[in-house]
């Protein structure tokens, strides 16, 4: 039902972008819409970033993943459970760019006869990593369009990612990977059961978003030509804000350009936000030296406390006839009903250790 | 345990890890069956820690006893919580639900219950802060994920929030750190709001506040007990140790766990405390105020974590010690090491910890000035301070289980293995995903350790339970070691349940067990009087005083 529900949004999406096209609304496509899906998306991710930011750091909790600092002899592991600032921050780094944390995933099956075993699992990590390194340098290389002259850097790249050098033009690896990435990242979505479970309408509108993105600029480069130059013209007047609307190009781009202004205007309101997320998690982002450096809280809480006087002045009998020290000199009053009954004072406690003694 | 624990079968039976295809998670609802959930707080309790709506409620009843404006008063707390800990509010925006933590929970491998699944259990708070934080949600209702705060929300919430011990598994695998363990403890702080709490979190810690400890033991009680544990020992070792209590100038203060000094089988790891520390002629002293390291308040909210800490650095200040060493215990591990110096700090009445055996400074512990008595004496091993005869060991086979919070929250995970391997000469561990940062939890941790919830406790400690049994079979490993006291107590029934044969045990108690004192008496067995292995001939008579050490303790126990 939410795969059908993604499918239909994604549907009307292509649907609003044929329309425009066939209305020829370009200048509503083609520069109100993605000016504003732009600003959308610059001022959605920036104010959402600046409200986590806001949000303070009370305790200072990384999730240890590995042997801390403290004595000589037993050594640090550095990346897992980092530091210094300098470790912290080449946690970070494997983290956003190997996706070390998924990169240990593994898989629990209970066997025929009842064991739970843990085998390596490492499709998603691989799909994952593929997808997002792919759709990096797929952004990259689109800045030929975006920039004149084009710098070598962004040829250079084309001209890796093509390598193989097959088709006419030159097929691009990284088409290729995201396409399969993403299919893969959908598949597993519908077939295995647990993932199934969790998945949001949210979840595949992404994947499908991405998905036709992917899919329609495939089909632009080899299969439906459309006339780069004027593509060419219409981006660079954007980035120039002197937006112009060339004639003739298909219904194709207006479709794939239309997806990308949904894809960057749906981005600060989604769970696309991991991109940014990914750097403000207290759990990776922070060193494992909480015992050596002190961390302040700014809110640190003003709370009730119970004082060792507080005990003492209710305890002291107890703690005088058993021999133990007292701050203060109590006056002697006797005979005392001994031992004092307490406010609230529960008899012995019947916490569970308790009660394993009795059994 | 109780007699009536369902058959192996009947869990191992029910243990689907494949979700029913169709169902929808926003609609189902918990089952309150009998053996899954814990029971309400008790109202003179929340009443003497002032917490809010202090009140009689079990989950079973129709009504709840919630004050009528409750909604309101949580998606405020929720609201001022997302201003205050930026952890939840990255961690509702940013999973993406890859189900990469889906089958880390114990409780979910052990329940097959979906919304054990970590992800889900996260879902639970997102949904409705996308319904009232969120403008998707707003607008898209359900088709967002989100769905509106009602009663139903509010009792999945309880059901499924006390049925996470808050230990990190699942946030070492996300890539992006999530860690469920944060918004449970949100989850609970806001559920505490409206006056929904446990009584087996709630007692302990209103005990704690007042006593100083969670069994609520009197001052003279709490001496009793540890010269009661003094004199087992001398019966073993032949030795007097001392006994420093409420001493004033003593270089260090040491805080443990009360179960250490109270519960089996911690007291044999409290005897080996006590060899251990009067071997080496440390300056200790224990406070019968700080009498408990362990901090419910932790499993309840910040608040109350920060009440109920506050004495540990009052009493080494009063007493003027000069840094403060630490016990086996988990949770309050967390709290000494992730939260105590930025909740009750800073410290300048004390100094660096250095170790007056070696010379060593305690870098990792300057701010802080409290070391883990495992840091404290792997260095003096290391120094070769310290007169160790593995052999004495020779009767055990170890394994040793990372207990939750010192892995994830501290990385405390070779000092204490170095301890074992000084101590021990058959240590085996088990498979590797479910030791050190991957280790399972004890299935009872973060307050669930009750006994109403067994059924619960049983399964989620399945996977520990299996990874024992994985060694059992194959080493004859016959001992668990572990570092944590509700370990000790909750380990001990679920290795009774799932693999008798092993029992377990404090890694002190294995060096107490190896440990070689100046002016010893001949010994002839371990701590709990069972007779070394090396003596063969002697075994009987071993036995013999095995038997009447246990009872001893137990008598110690009925006393306090």
């Amino acid at each position: 039902m939410n795969v059908i529900v993604s499918l239909v949004l994604v549907a009307v999406a292509c649907l609003v972008a044929i329309a425009g096209s066939a209305a020829n609304l370009g200048f509503v496509f083609g520069v109100i819409i993605p000016y504003a899906a732009i600003a959308l998306f610059l001022g959605g991710l920036v104010y959402r970033i600046v409200l986590w930011a806001r949000s303070p750091v009370p305790f200072r909790i990384p999730t240890t993943s590995g042997q801390q600092k403290s004595l000589d002899f037993i050594p640090q592991n550095k990346w897992d459970s980092p530091f210094t600032g300098f470790q912290t921050f080449m946690r970070m780094l494997l983290e956003v760019l190997t996706f070390r944390s998924l990169f240990k995933n593994t898989n629990a099956t209970l066997t025929e006869d009842k064991k739970l075993v843990y085998g390596s699992s490492k499709w998603l990590w691989a799909a994952g990593l593929a997808f997002h390194w792919s759709f990096l340098i797929i952004f990259l290389r689109h800045l030929r369009f975006f920039l004149e002259p084009v710098p070598c850097w962004v040829n250079l790249l084309g001209d890796i990612d093509g390598f193989l050098q097959i088709a006419v033009p030159v097929l691009y690896l990284t088409d290729l990977v995201a396409v399969a990435a993403l299919t893969f990242l959908f598949l597993r979505r519908v077939v295995l059961p647990q993932v199934k479970y969790i998945s949001l309408v949210s979840d595949y509108f992404s994947l499908f978003l991405l998905l036709t993105i992917a899919v329609t600029g495939v089909l632009m480069r080899y299969f439906i030509k459309t006339d780069l130059p004027a593509i060419k013209d219409l981006s660079l007047g954007l980035v120039t804000f002197n937006p112009i609307v060339p004639d003739g190009i298909g219904a194709i781009f207006w479709i794939h350009f239309f997806l990308v202004c949904v894809l960057l205007m749906y981005f600060p309101f989604s769970k696309l936000l991991h991109m940014a997320g990914v750097f403000m998690s207290p759990t990776r982002n922070l060193p494992n030296n909480s015992r050596a450096v002190r961390h302040i809280n700014p809110w640190n809480p003003e709370v009730k406390k119970h004082s060792y006087e507080e005990y003492e002045e209710e305890f002291h009998e107890l703690m005088d006839e058993a021999g133990l020290p007292l701050e203060k000199e109590y006056p002697k009053e006797e005979p005392e009903p001994a031992p004092t009954p307490a406010p609230a004072a529960p008899a012995p406690a019947p916490a569970a250790e308790v009660k394993k003694e009795e059994e | 345990m109780s007699e009536n624990l369902p058959k192996q079968e009947e869990l191992l039976n029910t243990m689907d890890h494949d979700p029913k295809g169709g169902e929808d998670w926003l609609k189902t609802k918990p089952e309150f069956k009998a053996g899954t959930w814990c029971y309400g707080a008790s109202e003179k309790h929340a009443e003497y820690l002032g917490l809010p709506n202090p009140h009689k409620f079990q989950a079973s009843d129709e009504d709840w006893g919630l004050p009528s404006d409750w909604k309101e008063r949580i998606l405020e707390g929720l609201d001022d919580r997302l201003k205050r800990f930026r952890s939840l509010f990255v961690f509702m925006d940013v999973c993406v639900r890859c189900g990469a933590c889906a089958d880390k929970c114990h409780y979910f491998l052990g329940s097959g219950d979906p919304k054990n699944m970590p992800v889900l259990r996260g879902e639970l708070m997102r949904s409705v802060y996308r319904k009232h934080h969120t403008l998707g949600g707003k607008v898209l209702g359900k088709m967002a994920g989100a769905r509106d705060l009602d009663l139903d929300v509010l009792k999945e919430w309880f059901y499924y929030y006390y049925q996470c011990t808050e230990c990190r598994r699942c946030s070492v695998f996300c890539p992006y750190g999530i860690d469920t363990a944060e918004i449970t403890m949100m989850a609970r702080e806001l559920l505490n709001e409206v006056g929904i709490n446990i009584n087996w979190i709630v007692e302990p810690a209103s005990n704690c506040f007042r006593t100083g400890n969670h069994l609520g033991i009197q001052p003279h009680t709490f001496k009793d007990n540890i010269e009661f544990a003094a004199d087992d020992l001398k019966d073993i070792v032949g030795i007097d140790v001392n006994l420093p209590m409420n001493k004033k100038g003593a270089e260090v203060l040491f805080v443990v766990p009360s179960a250490d000094y109270f519960a089996e089988p911690h007291y044999f790891a409290f005897m080996g405390y006590l060899a251990i520390l009067h071997e080496i002629g440390l300056d200790y002293t224990f406070t019968s105020f700080a009498s408990e390291g362990g901090n419910f308040g932790l499993f309840h909210s910040n608040e109350l974590m920060k009440r109920l800490n506050a004495k540990i650095y009052g009493e080494a200040k009063r007493l003027g010690v000069k840094w403060i060493l630490g016990g086996e215990c988990g949770h309050m591990w967390r709290v000494l090491h992730q939260y105590m110096d930025t909740m009750n700090g800073p410290t300048d009445y004390m100094e660096k910890p250095k170790s007056p055996i070696t010379g060593t400074v305690f870098e990792n512990a300057a701010s802080t000035k409290m070391i883990h008595i495992t840091e404290f004496l792997a260095d003096i091993v290391h120094h070769g301070k310290l007169k160790l005869d593995p052999s004495r060991n020779d009767h055990l086979k170890v394994t040793y289980h990372d207990s939750c919070n010192p892995a994830r929250g501290m990385g405390l995970l070779d000092e204490p293995r170095y301890m074992i391997k000084a101590s021990c000469n058959n240590f085996h561990e088990m498979p590797e995903n479910t030791i050190r940062e991957q280790t399972f939890c004890c299935g009872s941790g973060a307050g669930l350790g009750t006994d109403e919830n067994m059924d619960m406790r049983l399964r989620g400690g399945f996977p520990r339970a299996n990874a024992v049994k994985h060694v059992y079979e194959k080493h004859g490993v016959n001992r668990l070691a572990c570092i944590c006291a509700i370990d000790k107590a909750t380990l001990s029934p679920l290795m009774e349940y799932w693999v008798p044969e092993v029992e377990v045990c404090g890694v002190c108690e294995l060096v107490g067990n190896a440990l070689v004192m100046e002016g010893e008496t001949p010994r002839e067995s371990d701590l709990r009087g069972e007779p070394f292995a090396n003596l063969p001939d002697k075994a009987e008579e071993g036995d013999g005083a095995g038997g009447e050490e246990a009872e001893a303790v137990k008598e110690g126990t009925d006393h306090a």
